[in-house]
């Protein structure tokens, strides 16, 4: 969906789902993810339905994901940093509250 | 507890809130400035200390209009002013206090965590306007601006088989630049309507004082069919279909329909401001009838109907970056008059220039205004399962069938089925339910009200939210 014009030379480590990835410094968690390859970052409170980044700019609070254990992380805001543990924020569906 | 104060608090440093810090620093007043970026420039210069050093090939195809911000940027660094970026404000009280957090949603120890303010100005800017259409939330479709944010902060261009579809100059802007990135454009379903093209003609003679704006639209369209890019326009309807993420994009002109394959979906329906804060703030608000949105009510200052509290740039009518930055300067001149810094004359002989030169700026807005009116197809989802909550995972049939009850106000209509109840506090689906309030009852959207917005604005953590009783 998206592709780097140029690459960066610092490189910070973080995981997502248990995979390992070396993402440039000096960018939000979702751009990181987008740059890999990974769209869906959690599934809607109610209905389970996938979702992903949606305005970048703080917005919509589509993008939320859970890090370092943290839950509804705006992962458009958020900017990377070393070690990150990132999962995406699955929802049980038909929840209302 | 006595709280850090500063005279002038600024919320925002894009053109608007830069300009008005420099202006008061000029006059010695003491300015902090909060943002929520990592660095000064708002949505239009986003990144571009970043960019100039780190990628200098695409901070020059970015243009002359850049590389003067950059100095702007750099004056702005040097004004004295205090800056403290990636602050999220979550609340701010009557006596204008200050609650703000990190990206995180936490405190940390570099900054105080609460400030007090004599002056407040906001200048937060605008927002993408939402444009809901069936299959809107699958991923894969994201706001226009969104690629532009990747882009600025991150060298991310689309990939794969891009479609445009909406209306409005900055979608033109952003797809030229995508354009000049090297991305290929699979096509632009432009969904701007007919009558309005011929309404906004009479305006064109006021627009032709500035005719820069005028040459760089049509520019920019002659550039996008010498590329040889598919556009479509007068498009009806743009469903996004697929399961997991989005495969195609089917569209209807008149009885055409047409399906096209596509990996990313970018939505763009014009700008409109972020009220959120003059909002919770209880600033008066008017509905601005050309453009269908809610906008503070302020004088040719910027000064709110809250004592101490003003705006400038495009949270209030959207205007574009300079004459966002020249608000700022006004901004900031009357508010070193209410504070005594400097006379009323004097205020006055500063500001009749920029006054003029706003004036010019503002000449070509009620021909654009006109000619990018929002439509009605658009504004209220001609399919009643469209998603326009898409926190709550509300319907436009949910919405109808609430005002059916007598919910006849978004705030009724968010208490009987939690529409904008969710994390964004109704920033992405208020407009579009007073829309649908308004064609479901036949009232006029300005007699209908907004949602009540309360703190805390963003997710916080309960021990933060404790802080407020
Ligand atoms: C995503 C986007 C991209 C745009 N790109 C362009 C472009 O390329 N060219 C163009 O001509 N116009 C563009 N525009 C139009 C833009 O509105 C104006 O050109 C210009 O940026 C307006 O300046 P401003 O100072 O009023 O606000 P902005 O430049 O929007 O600055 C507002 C600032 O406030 C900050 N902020 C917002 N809410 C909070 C909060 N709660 N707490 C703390 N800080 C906050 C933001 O981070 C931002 O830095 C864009 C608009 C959007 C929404
Ligand atoms: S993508 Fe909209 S808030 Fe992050």
């Amino acid at each position: 969906m998206f592709r780097k014009l140029s690459e960066d030379r610092i490189k910070v480590r973080i995981s997502f789902e248990g995979e390992e990835f070396f993402v440039d410094t000096d960018q939000s968690v979702a751009s990181a993810l987008l740059a890999e390859g990974h769209q869906v970052f959690r599934s809607s409170v109610i209905n389970n339905q996938p979702r992903g980044a949606f305005c970048m700019m703080g917005v919509c609070f589509d993008c939320l994901l859970e890090i370092n254990g943290r839950p509804n992380q705006q992962a458009c805001m958020v900017p990377v940093k070393e070690n990150m543990v990132i999962k995406r924020q699955i929802s049980s569906g038909n929840n209302p509250s | 507890m006595t709280l850090p104060a500063f005279d002038y608090v600024i919320l925002g440093a894009g053109p608007a809130g830069m300009a008005a810090a420099l202006t008061a620093r000029e006059h010695g007043v003491k300015v902090l400035v909060l943002d929520e970026q990592s660095q000064p420039g708002g949505q239009i210069y986003r990144n571009i200390e970043t960019l100039k050093t780190t990628r200098p090939q695409e901070f020059q195809k970015l243009g002359q209009e850049y590389q003067s911000a950059s100095q702007l940027v750099e004056n702005f660094r040097q004004c004295g002013v205090e800056h403290w970026f990636e602050r999220s404000i979550w609340q701010i009280s009557k006596d204008l206090s200050i609650y703000h957090v990190n990206p995180e949603g936490e405190h940390d120890s570099s900054v105080p965590s609460l400030v007090q303010a004599k002056h407040l100005l906001i200048a937060v800017g605008a927002m993408e306007r939402p444009m809901p259409l069936p299959g809107w939330t699958l991923p894969g479709v994201m706001a226009c601006t969104a690629a532009d944010v990747l882009y600025k902060t991150s060298g991310l261009v689309p990939e794969g088989k891009v479609v445009l579809a909406g209306s409005g100059p900055l979608m033109l802007l952003i797809a030229c630049r995508m354009l000049d990135a090297g991305v290929r454009i699979s096509a632009i379903l432009d969904t701007g309507n007919k009558t309005s093209t011929l309404e906004s003609l009479p305006l064109l003679p006021k627009a032709l004082r500035t005719p820069s704006y005028l040459f760089k639209g049509a520019s920019m369209i002659w550039k996008l069919r010498k590329a040889g890019i598919k556009m479509v326009s007068g498009v009806q309807t743009v469903e996004a279909l697929g399961t997991q993420k989005l495969e195609q994009v089917r569209f209807r002109k008149g009885s055409m329909t047409e399906t096209l394959g596509a990996d990313l979906l970018l939505l763009h329906h014009g700008v409109v401001p972020n009220v959120q804060i003059t909002r919770l703030l209880g600033c008066e608000h008017q509905w601005y009838e050309q453009q269908r949105y809610w906008e503070p009510k302020v004088d040719e200052w910027g000064n709110t109907s809250v004592k101490g509290v003003s705006i400038a740039g495009d949270c209030g009518r959207v205007a574009g970056s300079k004459v966002a930055e020249l608000s700022g300067h006004l901004a900031a001149f009357d508010m070193l008059y209410q504070m005594k810094v400097i006379t009323q004359k004097d205020r006055d002989q500063k500001s009749k220039h920029l006054f003029e030169q706003r004036n010019s700026h503002l000449a070509v807005r009620p021909f654009l205004d006109k000619l990018f009116q929002p439509s009605k197809n658009w504004l209220v989802p001609q399919d009643d399962s469209t998603l326009v909550c898409r926190c709550e995972e509300v319907t436009v049939r949910q919405i109808r069938d609430a005002v059916k009850k007598g919910a006849l106000s978004p705030d009724r209509v968010k208490s009987l089925i939690r529409c904008g109840m969710g994390p964004c506090q109704g920033r992405v689906c208020g407009l579009n339910v007073t829309e649908i309030i308004a064609d479901e009852s036949g009232l006029p959207p300005e007699t209908l009200g907004y949602f009540k917005i309360r703190p805390p604005l963003r997710p916080i953590t309960l021990g933060l939210l404790a802080q407020l009783h």
